[in-house]
């Protein structure tokens, strides 16, 4: 990993963030966890903050950022199997025509998705989904932590900034931004972290009693960042017992990897849905590193993409009531290889795949300036030629679904971004 | 003052203080560390009678054939098969994930066993592949263990030859495009292992290398291989390889590609196995690479944002001694910066976990370690990718490890016996460095269990 950037400080200045923080770093007392079925409003009161109702949030829309950690085979996950260099320079990667048995799902003629991929093939054909191909951040490198980092960190180049732009963005609406964000796991991503606090939550943490929580919460009273993240995992520990509450007698017991992930995401949707809920949230899948025996319509990566998609499904699902609000963008540091490598898997490339689903989004379309697979059509001879900057489509997430100003977007969120543009009428106007 | 330097001592050189600890530290806290680094200890018993990796690599080697030779047979049968593979080699991580754990609460020289957990992240083999699964405990003992107060050289040929790297980065099946067996099949160069040499175990990712030189070192890499390959090749190309055990490294030229390659502007004639070896003797005393490896080592015993002037100390030392480990990890020792400030660091999961064990001072048993270990979502040699696990708060706290952190402690709390009086408990732990609110609210505590609760859920105990 590169930690030259670590001791470089941000480089804009960010003052609603910081005054958030401060408010939450107050040493406040836990009052209650675990006992309050339907009861979050109280708990969040008892933390200090005000009995918040839809009205007080400020924003009803959500946004749903899927990181695919390790580098996702766009041409696999959508492959060109019209472009006439497509077969050959895939081999036996190749996905199969439409028409073919265990063929890719017809998106436009050109494109398709693979077939593992059914559910946003139903999304694509509502209009509920559009496609981005060829798509990069600006970084040119191999490197997965560094490619990570800089879609996480949202600027140019790295060492620019150090923290989340999903936190720079929270810091937009000011000392609310502080209950908005979660990351759907123990710990809290790059993407997220920064200034603003967060929550994360993630199925199966144990029940401490609130008594011994309230004594704690004196213990952590000198400590800022202990203090600060008690009181997140209280009120999100209240919010995720109500969604536990709605989610009973719906048969989400599994426990194997895949279970989880559903049962995850089944929370999760309870908690984006609920009225004093998340709005923000990251959830993280990784297993995206096919160097070896990725396989084509079936196989290791097919499995991956399928449990995705299996995801990507529930969300859409279960979150009908709010779907129309809701937007999720998928995203993965960089594509791979055009070529097959030598142990029947891809390297690390460039240009990639990037995905948009939600009720408001103008979607049936796959979105890109094509640049060809021909070998003299490559990056560097063996790469997608990147042609879309993946910061365009957050920044059009940000104004056109989310309202916020190009402007703060520009200065504080996605840095140095100014050639990236928006994309146009990216979602239905309302 | 020397109570809070007994206690950095044991917390950041060591695992974690054990009850009645402390006194014999405070007396003499850098002997107490340097007696541990100057002379290699002992390899703690449950480690020590593990099978060797060569020995796994041929039963390894047995499952597959079996399984290949099963060809024929029903999906029934085969599936049991695979399914037993599964379990043996399940079985085999368990068990010295085991070893290891307990190892670290219970032995008498933590600061050796944290420099071995250390390296182990560095040179990461992950249980996320499948095939080096059975291999991760052998890894560590044949590669970590014996050379953490060597050469960094030594470390890095090391790792690079054994059999779970081999199969981790995917670098047993890399075929030179124009080596006899490249020339016949359709299989080629895999570049994952050479990037992640450059990248991750030697120079760092802006240690001033491009996408030539990670083709380079991926083909003077070819030909590096492990003796159970023989397995999965046709019988006519078996004959051309040495004969060795499953888990052992071998040569093998078949796959190696011929010619001259460039590394870092230098160039190095055909020499077969001897390439790699010249290559991989340059990249550890390179610059770069003592730069990287002293800003991880001052990241791990300083500070997340380590001071620029410890890591300037510790790369000097590095190059000055050819990467000699041992003169590295006194200078650490002696930097004023590692005992500035008490609790800089807060500990990782694999840390937390073994602390509290150490602590609590009763057995504890291996089923509740290893959930412990995953529950807080850091499983033994099971990093999701090969630069290993995070060296940050920011990696590790967050609002629901810190719920899972604080459940935990109030659950062992409750494993330690009656006899144990919570106040002296907080003086025997983080007494040195206790809080005031910590024992004001420790002495409030209505009852045992959740007094110790407090402690053991204290920031102090979960700082190191």
């Amino acid at each position: 990993m590169s930690n030259d950037d670590l001791n470089q400080t941000g480089a804009h200045e960010c003052a609603d963030c910081r005054r958030a923080a401060a408010a939450a770093a107050q040493p406040i007392s836990v009052s209650r966890r675990g006992v309050l079925a339907g009861g979050a409003g109280l708990a969040l009161a008892a933390l200090g903050m005000p009995g918040l109702s839809l009205a007080a949030l400020p924003t009803d829309h959500r946004l749903i950022f899927v990181l695919l950690r390790g580098g996702m085979d766009g041409l696999a996950a959508v492959p060109a199997y019209a472009d006439p260099a497509y077969k050959a320079a895939r081999g036996q990667l190749a996905i199969d025509d439409p028409n073919g048995e265990q063929g890719a799902l017809d998106l436009n003629g050109f494109f398709g998705l693979h077939p593992s991929l059914k559910n946003l093939h139903g999304m694509y054909r509502d209009g509920d989904l559009a496609v981005f191909h060829a798509v990069a951040t600006p970084y040119r490198e191999r490197s997965h932590f560094d490619a990570q980092k800089l879609l996480e960190v949202g600027g140019n180049q790295l060492g620019q900034v150090r923290d989340g732009w999903m936190n720079r963005m929270l810091g937009l609406y000011g000392a609310a931004g502080g209950n908005l964000g979660i990351a759907f796991n123990q710990t809290i991503p790059l993407i997220l972290s920064g200034e603003v606090p967060v929550a994360s939550w993630a199925p199966g943490g144990g029940e401490a009693p609130p008594e011994f929580l309230e004594r704690l919460s004196h213990v952590y009273a000198s400590d800022p960042l202990f203090s600060r993240l008690l009181n997140q995992a209280v009120a999100a520990d209240a919010l995720a017992d109500q969604a536990g509450a709605e989610m009973a007698g719906r048969g989400m017991t599994g426990r194997g990897p895949r279970q989880v992930l559903q049962r995850t995401l089944a929370t999760a949707v309870e908690m984006l849905k609920a009225e004093n809920g998340h709005r923000m949230a990251v959830v993280e899948v990784g297993g995206w590193d096919t160097h070896a025996n990725q396989g084509a319509a079936a196989g290791g990566l097919a499995n991956q993409l399928g449990q995705l998609d299996e995801g990507l499904g529930t969300l859409n699902r279960e979150l009908q009531p709010i779907w129309n609000k809701t937007a999720i963008v998928v995203m993965t540091e960089f594509g791979r290889t055009v070529a097959i490598n030598g142990t029947r898997g891809t390297d690390h490339g460039t240009g990639g795949v990037a995905f948009l689903a939600g009720g408001a989004v103008n979607g049936g379309h796959v979105l890109t300036n094509w640049p060809g697979l021909d070998q003299s059509q490559l990056y560097e001879g063996r790469d997608l030629m990147p042609t879309l900057d993946s910061r365009s489509i957050l920044k059009s997430v940000m104004t056109q679904h989310l309202g916020l100003p190009a402007g703060d977007i520009d200065r504080f969120v996605l840095p140095n971004s100014g050639a990236a543009t928006q994309i146009r009428q990216l979602f239905a106007t309302a | 003052m020397t109570s809070i330097q007994a206690s950095i001592a044991a917390s950041r050189f060591g695992l974690g203080v054990r009850p009645g600890e402390l006194d014999g530290i405070a007396r003499d806290h850098r002997g107490w560390i340097l007696s541990q680094i100057q002379q290699p200890a002992a390899v703690p018993r449950q480690i020590a009678a593990m099978p060797s990796s060569a020995q796994l690599g041929n039963t390894v080697v047995e499952m597959l054939t079996r399984g290949r030779r099963m060809r024929g047979m029903s999906e029934d049968v085969r599936r049991t098969n695979r399914q037993q593979m599964t379990r043996n080699a399940l079985q085999m991580y368990r068990n010295e994930a085991i070893a290891r754990t307990q190892s670290a609460i219970q032995t008498t020289t933590p600061v050796y066993e944290r420099l071995v957990h250390f390296w182990s992240n560095h040179f990461t083999v992950s249980a996320s592949k499948n095939e080096a699964r059975p291999f991760l405990g052998g890894f560590e003992r044949e590669v970590i263990r014996p050379n953490v107060l060597g050469k960094f050289g030594d470390m890095l040929l090391a790792s690079t030859r054994h059999v779970a790297m081999l199969l981790y980065l995917d670098q047993a099946q890399s075929i030179g495009p124009n080596s006899i067996a490249g020339r016949f099949g359709d299989r080629g160069l895999n570049e994952n292992l050479a990037r992640e040499i450059l990248e991750l175990h030697t120079l760092g990712v802006d240690g001033g290398y491009g996408q030539d030189d990670v083709l380079a070192l991926s083909k003077m890499l070819t030909g590096w291989t492990v003796g159970g390959i023989r397995a999965v090749l046709p019988e006519r190309a078996q004959s051309r390889l040495p004969e060795a055990n499953g888990g052992d490294f071998i040569f093998a030229e078949l796959f190696h590609e011929p010619g001259a390659k460039t590394l870092l502007g230098k160039s190095f004639p055909e020499a077969g196995e001897g390439e790699a070896r010249a290559a991989l003797a340059m990249l550890a005393t390179h610059p770069s690479t003592a730069r990287f490896i002293a800003t991880k080592l001052a990241r791990h015993f300083i500070a997340d944002d380590p001071p620029q002037r410890a890591i300037d100390q510790l790369a000097a030392v590095f190059l000055n001694t050819g990467g000699d480990l041992r003169a590295v990890t006194m200078a650490l020792v002696d930097l004023p910066e590692v005992w500035a400030d008490p609790l800089p660091k807060v500990r990782s999961p694999n840390d937390f976990v073994i602390a509290l064990a150490r602590a609590a001072n009763v057995p504890v048993p291996d089923q509740d370690l290893l959930k412990g270990m995953r529950d807080f979502g850091q499983p033994v040699w099971s990093a999701p990718s090969p630069a290993g696990w995070p060296d940050t708060a920011q990696a590790w706290l967050a609002p629901e490890s810190l719920m899972r952190r604080v459940d935990a402690a109030r659950s062992v709390a409750q494993a330690i016996p009656n006899s144990i009086e919570p106040m002296a408990f907080l003086e025997d732990t983080i007494g040195p460095v206790a809080n005031a609110d910590t024992a004001i609210w420790t002495a409030r505590a209505p009852d045992r269990v959740e007094a110790i609760g407090l402690v053991l859920a204290s920031p102090e105990f979960q700082r190191r």
